[in-house]
């Protein structure tokens, strides 16, 4: 079997939302250079929908993979239903993740959370923390 | 077109190995320890076959013992080293830091044996000095073991020099010549090695079958216990198509090093200065020291399992060195060991050529990789940090 299944190879040669939105109302990145994988969200929020995103990643074929796709997922969604986006649901859309590439579909997970924070910290709207406890986590030792 | 640059990783077998292997799957099939004729007439073939490397490598036939590869015998050399090391209370080794895991792993677990190990630092050049042997050698090393040629950066270190220290020195000296054999001049003889190991796959040859080179005199332990084939060091019956596959095919690379380091040597440079013209990028491993098919670059600003990945969806089958394929996020070693920073040496990309790369090849691979690293860069937020002046340019 191949690393990769034909989906995650789609997003990754074909990567859909691949950008920047200059008038960006939530950013979130997260990751570092030294693990190899750094992933940046950019959200358009209006209304409380999502009505633009884009993305940027430095990281290997399953970490711009997964960026993609979970762009595609929030696309038009309600922060409500971004907020429930897991990565194990990013993953599942791929057609599966080898098990030592599920942190990619972690860090898109982390990203869009890590956005709708920015987004909510902007704009001075009251969160629920425990739904963004998760954030700071680091992937990779060091 | 489809361009395959990964030859230090494994290469095309040989006309000449194929057809030269073939007689022995269907027509002489017998065991060579057998008394019957065919037994017999495989018996003459292997031991011409040992003589043809032996030849090849300047060495007599007693001296060559057939393995499954070079990570066998670089193991076998090694663990050797050590049990005749352990009797006379020598548990001393020299490496350097940029080996191959075939000797780096071998070593870290005598280390937990309680053997000492020194890894000789290999600089920003990726080289080592015979001066630098010479410091570290000890009453106490049983041996010092270092590659002839680095698989990853290509860096050929001074062997002939470190085997006379180590000579003069009386310290029994092993070089992994895997990445070197078929492709520069390798004479046990004039490199004043004690041991060498090497593999048939890496020059034109099949896979599965190589060869431990050791002096007359130097102790060898089995790491496989059984019959009495390879003079007691090696059970097991003879891989008797291999070997002579592997014979054919350094035969065949020894007859035409000269022309084929020429002509690999002048793509080589060419593929050099084309992707040096591509910003903010390094070429890694000495730049005069080196193999002639061997290209390793870094790119600052992407990460080398998709560049791999994004190249071979475009045609080019290269290779990096990167952590990504192995399931650790750890970068190479040897990159961390010629002093890049992580995030750096994520971004590497090598490049292995052989006799049959052609120029177009090359010319395809040069419109190819400039385009790929664009693409990347162009959607990694780190180069945007940098192109915007909020992170700086480490390269």
């Amino acid at each position: 079997m191949a690393l990769y299944s034909d989906k995650v190879m789609d997003h990754f040669r074909n990567p859909r939302n691949v950008g920047v939105i200059e008038d960006a109302n939530g950013v979130g990145e997260v990751g570092n250079a030294k693990c190899g994988d750094i992933m940046k969200i950019y959200l358009k929020i209006v209304d409380g929908i999502i009505v633009d995103v884009k993305f940027e990643t430095f990281g290997c074929g399953s970490a711009i993979a997964s960026s993609s796709m979970a762009t595609e997922m929030i696309k038009g969604k309600p922060l409500s239903q971004a907020l429930e986006l897991t990565n194990k649901a990013v993953a599942e859309a791929l057609d599966g993740l080898p098990a030592h590439k599920m942190h990619c579909s972690v860090l898109a997970e982390e990203a869009i959370k890590r956005a709708i924070l920015d987004y909510y910290q902007r704009e001075g709207i009251p969160y629920d923390e425990e739904q963004f406890r998760s954030v700071d986590c680091c992937h990779c030792e060091g | 077109m489809q361009v395959y640059l990964d030859n230090a990783a494994t290469t095309k077998m040989s006309r000449a190995a194929i057809d030269a292997m073939m007689p022995y799957f269907e027509e002489v099939y017998g065991n060579p320890s057998s008394l019957h004729s065919m037994g017999q007439q495989a018996k003459e073939v292997l031991d011409e076959a040992r003589s043809t490397v032996a030849a090849c490598l300047g060495a007599a036939p007693n001296e060559i013992y057939f393995t499954s590869g070079g990570s066998e015998a670089d193991n076998q050399a090694i663990l050797s080293a050590a049990a005749i090391g352990a009797r006379k209370g020598k548990k001393h080794f020299i490496t350097t830091a940029f080996e191959h895991h075939a000797v780096l792993h071998t070593l870290k677990k005598l280390e937990k044996d309680g053997y000492e190990v020194t890894y000789l630092p290999v600089g920003r050049e990726g080289n080592i000095t015979a001066e630098q042997v010479e410091k570290a050698i000890r009453e106490d090393t049983c041996l010092v073991t270092t590659m002839t040629a680095n698989n990853e950066i290509g860096s050929v270190l001074p062997i002939a020099e470190i085997g006379a220290v180590c000579r003069a020195r009386k310290v029994p000296f092993h070089t992994d010549a895997v990445q070197a054999v078929g492709h520069i001049p390798v004479n046990v003889a004039e490199m004043n090695v004690d041991m060498l190991s090497l593999s048939a796959h890496k020059f034109h040859g099949p896979k599965g079958v190589g060869v431990l080179y050791a002096r007359r005199g130097i102790f060898l332990s089995s790491l496989i216990e059984g019959g009495a084939q390879e003079r007691g060091k090696r059970a097991g019956t003879e891989n008797l198509a291999g070997i002579v596959g592997l014979a054919a095919a350094l035969k065949e690379a020894t007859d035409h090093l000269a022309e084929n380091m020429a002509k690999v040597t002048a793509l080589r440079d060419k593929l050099i200065a084309g992707l040096g013209a591509i910003p903010h990028s390094v070429l890694n491993g000495d730049k005069v020291s080196r193999l002639p098919g061997n290209v390793h670059f870094c790119f600052e600003g992407i990460e080398g399992e998709s560049l791999l990945l994004l190249l071979d969806s475009y045609g080019v089958e290269a290779s990096s060195g990167s952590a990504c394929t192995s399931g650790s996020l750890d970068p190479s070693h040897v990159l961390l060991a010629i002093g890049h920073p992580h995030e750096i040496a994520h971004g590497s990309l090598r490049l292995s050529l052989s006799e049959y790369t052609t120029e177009d090849e090359i010319d395809f691979a040069l419109q190819v990789i400039p385009t790929v690293v664009e693409r990347l860069r162009g959607m990694s937020p780190i180069w945007r940090d940098k192109v915007n002046g909020i992170k700086p340019f480490l390269l």
